[in-house]
């Protein structure tokens, strides 16, 4: 019984931390592109020779 | 890491999207962000890949046309975008998606402790679990449960009811029994049924939503905006660009050749071929000269005008088509989706049956508390989960699928009304024919010869140098080197290559571009003297022949009802063996589909035209090409892209065998019911049963939909 008193909130306020950055990612236009996220990851951006080695 | 950052600084800018539809691959993607921002005026650029749509952050001093030029150095064409309705639409989707996100977090987490209580947890652990279900299930019921409160709402204020009205009913007298439950100790509270309906419910909804966003995004990107604006000339001979929203009558307007007029006009300078085969239907372009009328919405296909402005807006020819649309679209809007037909006998039934059950066990002296347990249950298991997500389910499954095969569908009754029609009424220009110019004398052409015409055609945004450059292209030729290259309005192009002159241009013995056997023709001269003629004509589209076979083994119906001519559309009725009708204004297309209606005929339309808009509102089901004016792409529920015809067989069977899908999984659900139902009045069905009820309704039911994805329908 000590431990669910422990347990269930932590088990609830993780589902909450994980819905609040379901509502964030939303708010943020993060599902805005879904296909276009899959595909930034090919892009090259050392062209412009402004990142450090 | 995906999302577009902010931009700050002290100048106002403004936000433009442009529809791109040629973004392609990730290097699109970064040559468009690094090489747009290298302009000025434009502070950032942001492409959106799914839609392909490109968002402008610019400072308010450049116009369209500049920021369509900056796409055009980069090599993309792009079309500015309204801010349409497509913002509210999107909330829709979005509010959608957070409900569902809310209920599915509710339902593991109840799911979480009922399971426990399911294995026999008692006692005081139970009571425990019973009131952190409470705790969760409270706030999610009421979030998530609002689209289906104000629905049913709505209907109730109206005095009927819908699919919503049970599924509130059932929700909250579930809550309210539950915590009455969970405060006396007893043993069965069903938060978990009640969250978890909710959930499933919801999911259906959303896919629904999320269909057609996918599909106006697509439509979206294939709008060209046909006449934005024009080049207005002020009295001191200079030129700007001016929206179409503020043209008005009496300014002068400069049409380039290639160009769609945005206004209706009278020519006071120059003359030119005018196309207006997206506004009638007649394929040969017509000469206009000094003094003669253009209308807003046909393509300047010869030189370039001067056109003073004689109406815009509302009071243009195309105005009164829009009306007519508007008219016409008021009978779809008469249709009534499956799902809710099915509501129409659910919602009643399914409250009879709860009513009486609770009479029921009332009468057989069973007691408030018990009684009202059973209705609780009946309401729950007979849930419409299986209703609710079996016919989404199956209709984006088969819209996807669609989509890969060339076919955009705008929503589900789309699908459904197209698996009805029992007869076909097709448009040619533009419909059955590409629309456009194209070589069709290739094999006469030697090879030296087409490599001095592409050198030529380059140069030109003529619509038939364009399709002569396309076609010389597709086959590899190589340009040869010419020099001196110039444009004369109206006559063609020149230059000198190897010390001679040679000219592309009209055939010098006709004054205005001669129509020889319906086909266009433009000579290829060397000094003045004419080498070889390229004749171009509007070819059937690939596929057409076998498409219509198909549709004449599908039981349709087909007949070619054009606004061209007699003796254009005849060889093309021919060749397919089909019927036709001729010379049709906008009117008579929509008074056949009315006759067709009055007959109880269900008809599918294929058009592309404005002249066909009024008719794609009023059939039962319409689809129009990629190609088509934006009024028809706007009507239509269907788009077909590309060239090929062969998409519009292809839907009707998908859209039959959707159906077929959508009807297995309404007899599996209402045999699910038949199980499920008496074993609610009699008692048995606890929470537990209710959960595993239900996940397995909408599994069996969303399985059986994704068979579609593996449709070999053609």
């Amino acid at each position: 019984m000590n431990g669910l008193i422990f347990l269930i909130p932590v088990a609830l306020g993780l589902g909450l931390l994980g819905l609040g950055g379901f509502f964030w990612a939303m708010r943020n236009s993060q599902y805005d592109d879904m296909d276009g996220a899959a595909v930034r990851i090919l892009m090259d951006d050392d062209e412009d020779g402004d990142t450090l080695p | 890491m995906n999302a577009p950052y902010p931009v700050t600084g002290s100048a106002a800018l403004i936000q433009t999207r442009f529809a791109v539809p040629d973004i392609r691959c990730a290097g699109c993607i970064s040559k468009l962000e690094k090489g747009l921002v290298q302009h000025d005026n434009i502070v950032q650029a942001r492409v959106n890949f799914t839609t392909k749509q490109v968002s402008l952050d610019h400072d308010a001093s450049a116009s369209v046309p500049e920021l369509v030029g900056a796409f055009a150095l980069l090599g993309f064409e792009a079309h500015p975008l309204g801010d349409m309705a497509r913002d509210t639409d999107q909330a829709s989707s979005r509010d959608l998606a957070k409900a569902l996100g809310v209920a599915g977090f509710g339902m593991m987490n109840i799911m979480l402790l009922s399971v426990s209580v399911w294995s026999g947890a008692d006692g005081i652990t139970r009571d425990l679990f019973h009131w952190l279900s409470a705790l969760i299930a409270l706030p999610v019921i009421a979030y998530s449960g609002r689209p289906f409160f104000k629905s049913a709402w709505n209907a109730l204020k109206r005095r009927t009811t819908n699919m919503d009205v049970p599924i509130s009913i059932g929700v909250l007298l579930t809550t309210v029994m539950s915590l009455y439950e969970t405060a006396t100790h007893g043993p069965h509270a069903y938060f978990d049924g009640a969250v978890m309906l909710l959930f499933f419910l919801l999911a259906g909804r959303w896919l629904d939503s999320v269909m057609r966003d996918r599909a106006r995004d697509g439509v979206t990107a294939l709008l060209r905006n046909m006449g934005t604006g024009a080049l207005i000339l002020d009295d001191r001979g200079q030129s700007r660009w001016v929206d179409s929203e503020s043209l008005k009558t009496g300014m002068v307007m400069i049409v380039a050749a290639g160009e769609r007029l945005a206004a209706d006009g009278e020519i006071i300078h120059g003359e030119t071929l005018i196309d207006a085969s997206l506004l009638t239907g007649e394929s040969a372009p017509v000469s206009v000269s000094l003094g003669g009328t253009v209308h807003a919405g046909t393509l300047n296909a010869g030189a370039p005008v001067e056109v003073r402005i004689t109406a815009t807006g509302h009071d243009t020819a195309i105005a009164d088509i829009a009306r007519l649309m508007g008219e016409a679209a008021q009978g779809r809007s008469r249709y009534v989706r499956i799902a809710d037909r099915a509501a129409r006998l659910y919602a009643p039934a399914v409250h009879l049956l709860a009513l009486l059950s609770f009479a029921g066990w009332m009468i057989a002296g069973a007691g408030w508390h018990h009684s009202l347990l059973i209705a609780v249950a009946v309401l729950i298991i007979t849930c419409p989960c299986a209703l609710g997500l079996a016919v989404p389910a199956a209709q984006i499954v088969a819209a996807g699928t669609l989509m890969r095969r060339g076919l955009l569908v705008k929503d589900g009754s789309a699908l459904e009304r197209l698996a009805e029609v029992d007869s076909a009424l097709i448009d040619k220009t533009g419909t059955l024919t590409l629309g456009r110019p194209t070589v069709i004398n290739l094999a006469e052409i030697s090879p030296k010869e087409q490599s001095l015409l592409l050198a030529l055609a380059r140069h030109s945004r003529h619509p038939l140098s364009e399709s002569l450059r396309h076609t010389l292209e597709a086959e590899g030729v190589i340009a040869a080197t010419v020099s001196h290259v110039h444009e004369i309005a109206g006559m063609g192009v020149q230059a000198q290559s190897n010390g001679h002159m040679i000219r592309l241009g009209r055939p010098s013995h006709t004054a205005t571009g001669s129509v020889k056997n319906g086909a266009m023709t433009t000579e290829l001269s060397v000094n003045g003297k004419a080498i070889i003629q390229v004749q171009f004509a509007d070819a059937l589209r690939p596929d057409v022949q076998s498409t219509v076979d198909e549709l004449r083994e599908l039981g349709l119906n087909a007949m070619i009802a054009s606004g061209d001519t007699n003796e254009a559309v005849a060889p093309v009725a021919r060749t397919l063996g089909l019927t036709a009708l001729t010379s049709l204004t906008p009117q008579d297309k929509l008074e056949i589909i009315q006759r067709q209606s009055a007959m109880k005929r269900k008809v599918l339309m294929i058009g592309d035209g404005m002249n066909d808009g009024p008719a794609l509102a009023a059939g039962h089901a319409s689809i129009a090409p990629g190609s088509a004016s934006d009024a028809g792409k706007n009507a239509a529920d269907c788009l077909f892209l590309g060239d090929s015809f062969a998409p519009v067989a292809i839907a009707i069977r998908m859209a039959r065998r959707t159906q077929n899908i959508v009807r297995q999984n309404f007899t599996l659900a209402i045999g699910y019911n038949i199980i499920a139902v008496p074993l609610a009045i009699s008692g048995y069905v606890t929470p537990l049963i209710a959960a595993l009820a239900m996940s397995g309704s909408s599994l069996i039911v969303v399985g059986n939909a994704m068979r579609l994805k593996w449709e070999r329908s053609a």
